[in-house]
């Protein structure tokens, strides 16, 4: 596989969030606005990059039989050093955030990439991979929370575009991520399924 | 009293699924069927009972006096997916009928992020530890609950037509939404 090929893949043919259907709890939980989505995507995928070096790092010593939890202390380190930076650098996201930022532990995009891709290639290509499904993550959460905040406060990333009153409530609160995602698999599965004609 | 708002606060309120978002990968995975949703619903009151407390006690017993408490999120993790590991082989030894009941789904909690949400929620909403026990059991029950109801729900959706491009996840995500709906119906009960 091609560089260029590793490094794009994440965003429309393996998108973890329409495609793969991975890590859907923060995907639905932190989305309320675009950039709860964006900051949500950009702490996974730093986690998810540097977890993806380090295991292609020490793949050879890890005997086979332990390498599950080797890699869950590999990615809860780096969910730990993302958590302490995010508090001290951007103290009224974490707090939006909340528990979802020690949860990125149990994500599996990150668990299943460590496995799948990191545990069988090297540093170059793993941390590719990294960046590529971290973009695709990254640019779904925040695409779901643009429509969300749009629907339901008429604003998109805090720009008002209509009057707030107008908007529909819903889209902002619990039942809205879910229909608001559906909806949004249902045309990305029409778009794909346009373009591999 | 108090107790007792703890309980039905976790099952219908702030329902663990349907809105605080946690535990959605099993909801949406093994929710096909009435008797799958009901095994693990089982399972995971199960081990979140147990987890709940084990976490309540690494946090004040161990986590406090030695002032590490940000390895929290290592040290969940680790316990409850050992936790996981004990509860299969314990209950393989003692009580065969009730792991061939549970056994499938157990592997499959450790990466649900209910368990740890809930470990790492019950510290931050500072309960005691029978408090602890009550929230962790009261979300578990919600937990099951969803799951079940959604179950029933998808296995009439199986049987009807449904456009070609809602089928499988979008339209379960859908009637998920309106699931969500009828629970905020419960908002200001307690």
């Amino acid at each position: 596989m091609s560089k260029l090929s590793i490094l794009t893949k994440g965003i429309i043919k393996e998108n973890p969030t329409f495609v793969l259907i991975l890590g859907m709890c923060p995907t639905l939980g932190t989305t309320t606005s675009a950039v709860n989505g964006l900051g949500m995507g950009v702490a996974t995928m730093f986690v998810l990059i540097m977890s993806n070096i380090v295991i292609s790092l020490i793949k050879n010593l890890v005997p086979g039989k332990v390498r599950i939890p080797a890699f869950i202390v590999v990615i809860a380190s780096f969910v730990t050093v993302i958590e302490l930076l995010m508090k001290a650098y951007v103290p009224s996201l974490y707090e939006t955030l909340g528990v979802f930022i020690p949860l990125i532990v149990v994500n599996c995009i990150i668990l299943g990439r460590a496995e799948a891709f990191a545990s069988k290639n090297g540093v170059l290509d793993s941390a590719l991979d990294g960046v590529g499904i971290g973009l695709g993550f990254t640019l779904s959460l925040t695409l779901l929370g643009a429509v969300r905040e749009l629907l339901g406060t008429g604003a998109i990333f805090g720009q008002q575009l209509f009057n707030a009153d107008n908007g529909i409530l819903i889209f902002v609160l619990a039942p809205g991520a879910f229909i608001a995602l559906g909806y949004l698999m249902v045309i990305f599965n029409k778009l794909t399924a346009k373009l591999n004609k | 009293m108090e107790y007792l708002l703890i309980i039905i606060g976790a099952i219908f309120v702030n329902n663990v699924v349907l809105s605080q978002f946690l535990g959605i990968c099993p909801f949406l995975g093994v929710s096909s069927k009435v008797e799958t949703a009901a095994g693990m619903g089982a399972a995971v009151t199960f081990v979140m009972a147990i987890s709940s407390i084990v976490a309540y006690l690494v946090q004040y017993y161990i986590l406090v006096p030695l002032g590490i408490e940000f390895m929290q999120t290592i040290v969940f993790i680790l316990v409850i997916a050992s936790l996981v590991q004990m509860v299969e082989i314990v209950l393989k030894k003692l009580s065969p009928s009730l792991y061939q009941a549970l056994g499938i789904f157990l592997p499959l909690i450790t990466t649900n992020c209910a368990v740890l949400g809930v470990a790492l929620l019950l510290v931050q909403k500072e309960f005691n530890l029978l408090e602890s026990f009550v929230y962790a059991v009261g979300t578990a029950i919600g937990f099951a609950l969803a799951l079940i109801i959604f179950a029933g729900i998808r296995e009439r959706l199986a049987i009807n037509g449904v456009p070609k491009s809602f089928k499988g996840v979008p339209i379960a995500l859908v009637t998920a939404g309106i699931l969500a709906m009828a629970f905020m119906g419960f908002s200001g009960l307690v």
